[in-house]
């Protein structure tokens, strides 16, 4: 398989699933802010920081406001991850690779992109929002499903089920993140601490995580064990365990594996060895989170020097 | 109400399916017959079930517009074009004969030129010539063949005499739409398949294949062979793509390959380097390898003509075939024939002035109201000048750029291209085409049955590009003893 091909399915994973989160991300944000009194409005810049794409943002508006946040993250094309700028290079990367995936891939990508073109204005808008955001998630899950269903599980597909798990891991950890500033001590008159159950809520909801959690978990909300799940849950896909083992099991079936393979179970083993309550206690939860955000990168760097890097001559 | 083949009149041309009103070629008989036996609805009907198939198969071809590319569907016509098998015997054995003089002539060109001592050709055509590559010098390829795949123009005119018009020498495109053509029609009009004697054409890929495996530097082992396009963007990538997958090829770019120390040629894949044996390129001379020719080309490979020329890698068409791909040099391909061949031309030319000769010129310039001038190099129809269509103005424009640069314009007459019932908003109407078979010459020659018929779709133009509002139909050949 060339290397460029490699590149072009991996990253068309990855934008895929990083449009998916985006908008489950914009969308369980949206929902919590409709039920917060409007004496505490959320901050939703927060989000925007989550991509860490804020300096960007800083860049083009002044305002910090709802509208120009969810412009930012939905629409803006000077937003390389926003959600019509990852569906435009994920079209651009099926489109040349139209004779490796199932030709439906295309006709899914394709139509997902001019839905969100045609359509972006009823996303921004708090009415039609819901609506729009729903529709951008099924569709880019049925891409994933139509690929894990139709097409053949080649060097192709693994390449496909590594983006697709490294970057649902990357987004995941984002959003511990998010959850995390709200665990850091705070001034005891804190007004907002009886809302953050609504926002840990919002979180595992984001990632469809809810009702697993109530299932497995079967404890009432609360930071911890929400940080636990969506950390270290292997069951769960979401989990950034899960997908880290997803990563492996890819990288295990791919050639000349033995640099990514190394760094991807030492990443594994960070997670699956890190004391939740001890960091939380700690106050280094968001330290944790951005030392295996550098890992994950670490893993993608790996992956582009052993399989994609062209600059290498005979 | 069903087509009334008695209303249908191509008049004043020659219409490939009928002879008058009414009245059918006998190979195109069975054809009209069954056509009539469909209703318009039924016929509309096929239209639609060939809309649908080309779109469902992503018959595509890619114009760029407003800084985007767009694909847009392959515009088909459902009629298909019928010529008898018996007169395409003679086109296959002319065209084959016109190809064999070709590389021979080029092969000459770079090595010996004897063609110009023997004075059958001035030499002065070379100087001037814009795809003579003097990087070529003193190489000699694999059998002696240079252009492994041709794609020539044919054109029937009004007395019903097929001309050659032009040789694609360089990368000429259409083949994939040739075969895919076939396909909507056989979804579309199966039954007049089975009771006819229609030449299958689906070998092609592994005609190709084989020819390429040919040049191989390694013959002894399976080859891997590439295809190097330029890319998406590139208006015939659809094809490229389509010939990779039918060959069971690499669809390669510039930047996937690498030439390494021992001059050998290397794809890069997820399990390291690979060595290729033979390259399909469809990127030009010039923008092949930055090593040679133009710097800036980011397309290429650097060090491609130098893996070629050490013999490491097959190449096809080879480097600097395009030399007979000028419209000066095409004037003596008849020559060409007698000379290397001692043989008369089997498909004949179109009469061509060269302006470059004094005589000849004097006579453009008299009859420019009757004759097309061309440049000799560009291709697409660039800076035509088609004298009956043209303003006096224009005409006195031209006169001026043959006196100024006569090496580079010859003249042709005006020819009447053939027509086909073509399916149109207006109903059947009779449409100006052109056919281009492809010749793949390796150690053997071989000739497709058929070609890509182009169809100019708006009335009474005679441009059949793509790109410019043309379309295509399938092509039959027909056995008629069969």
């Amino acid at each position: 398989m060339l290397s460029r091909v490699a590149e072009r399915v991996y990253w068309l994973a990855r934008y895929i699933e990083r449009a998916e989160n985006t908008a489950r991300m914009v969308m369980s944000f949206h929902l919590v802010s409709l039920d917060m009194p409007k004496t505490m409005p959320l901050t939703w810049k927060n989000l925007v920081a989550v991509t860490g794409n804020d300096d960007i943002f800083d860049e083009h508006y002044q305002r910090e406001d709802e509208r120009n946040c969810v412009k930012f993250l939905l629409a803006d094309h000077y937003n390389s991850s926003s959600v019509f700028s990852s569906l435009k290079a994920a079209r651009e990367n099926v489109r040349t690779t139209r004779d490796l995936v199932p030709s439906e891939a295309w006709e899914i990508v394709n139509e997902l992109y001019l839905f969100a073109r045609d359509n972006m204005d009823s996303g921004l808008g708090k009415r039609g929002r819901y609506q729009f955001l729903t529709e951008v998630v099924q569709r880019c899950q049925t891409l994933t499903g139509l690929l894990a269903g139709c097409m053949s599980h080649d060097p192709a597909y693994d390449f496909i089920r590594l983006g697709r798990n490294l970057e649902r891991a990357d987004m995941t950890s984002r959003q511990i993140d998010v959850g995390a500033y709200r665990l850091l001590k705070r001034p005891e008159d804190d007004v907002t601490a009886p809302y953050d159950g609504l926002l840990w809520t919002s979180i595992l909801r984001s990632q469809s995580g809810f009702q697993m959690y109530r299932q497995h978990v079967k404890r009432r909300i609360n930071g911890v064990d929400v940080v636990h799940f969506l950390l270290q849950d292997i069951p769960f896909p979401r989990a950034v365990a899960h997908a880290l083992q997803n990563v492996q099991e890819a990288i295990e079936r791919l050639p000349r594996n033995e640099v990514p393979l190394r760094l991807v179970m030492q990443v594994r083993r960070h997670v699956l060895g890190a004391e939740v309550d001890h960091l939380i206690k700690e106050d280094r939860l968001h330290e944790f989170v951005d030392t295996l955000q550098r890992e994950i990168a670490g893993v993608h760097g790996a992956i582009v020097d052993t399989w994609f890097a062209l600059d290498k001559a005979a | 109400m069903s087509i009334d083949w008695k209303s249908y009149d191509p008049k004043p041309f020659y219409d490939e399916l009928i002879i008058a009103p009414g009245k059918p070629r006998p190979v195109a008989r069975k054809l009209t017959e069954y056509l009539s036996s469909l209703d318009d609805k039924e016929l509309q009907t096929r239209k639609q079930a060939a809309d649908h198939a080309i779109l469902e198969m992503g018959i595509s071809f890619t114009v760029y517009s407003e800084g985007e590319n767009i694909d847009r569907a392959w515009p088909f016509d459902i009629i298909p074009r019928v010529i008898p098998k018996r007169e395409w015997e003679a086109v296959q054995a002319g065209l084959v004969q016109r190809l064999t003089a070709l590389n021979l002539f080029i092969d000459d060109v770079y090595n010996d030129q004897k063609i110009f001592r023997d004075k059958v050709m001035p030499k002065y055509v070379l100087a001037n010539s814009k795809n003579f590559r003097k990087q070529c010098r003193g190489i000699h390829p694999p059998h002696g063949v240079w252009a492994h795949i041709c794609g020539s123009d044919l054109v029937r005119d009004k007395d019903g005499t097929l001309y050659v018009l032009e040789d694609n020498l360089r990368v000429p495109s259409g083949v994939s739409y040739m075969l895919e053509n076939r396909e909507v029609t056989k979804r579309v009009f199966p039954e007049v398949f089975e009771n006819s004697s229609i030449l299958p054409i689906d070998e092609y890929p592994t005609q190709l294949f084989d020819m390429l495996a040919a040049i191989s530097p390694r013959p002894q082992d399976y080859p891997e062979i590439a295809v190097l396009t330029p890319g998406i963007f590139n208006s015939a990538y659809f094809e490229h793509s389509f010939l990779a997958q039918r060959m069971g090829a690499e669809l390669v770019e510039g930047a996937d390959l690498v030439v390494g120390d021992d001059d050998c040629v290397y794809m890069r894949t997820i399990e390291g380097l690979e060595r290729v044996d033979v390259i399909y390129r469809r990127i030009d001379d010039d923008f092949m390898d930055p090593e040679e020719f133009n710097p800036d080309s980011m397309l290429g490979v650097p060090g491609l003509m130098r893996a070629w020329r050490k013999g490491k890698v097959g190449l096809a068409n080879a480097p600097g075939s395009g030399v007979a791909d000028d419209k000066v040099i095409y004037a003596f391909v008849p020559d060409m024939i007698k000379y290397y061949l001692d043989q008369d031309p089997i498909i004949p030319n179109v009469p061509t002035y060269l302006c470059v000769n004094e005589k000849e010129q004097a006579y453009v310039l008299e009859h420019l109201d009757e004759l097309v001038v061309k440049p000799a190099n560009e291709s697409g129809g660039y800076g035509m000048l088609v004298g009956p269509h043209a303003t006096k103005k224009q005409r006195s424009e031209f006169a001026q750029l043959i006196k100024k640069d006569p090496r580079n314009y010859i003249a042709q007459p005006t020819l009447s291209l053939s027509v086909a019932p073509t399916l149109c908003d207006e109903g059947l109407e009779p449409r100006h085409l052109d056919l281009r078979p492809f010749v793949l010459q390796g150690v053997r020659t071989d000739v497709t049955a058929g070609g890509l018929t182009r169809v100019a779709m708006r009335k009474g133009s005679l441009v059949v590009n793509s790109s410019q509002g043309g379309g295509s139909k399938d092509t039959w050949i027909v056995d008629e003893e069969a």
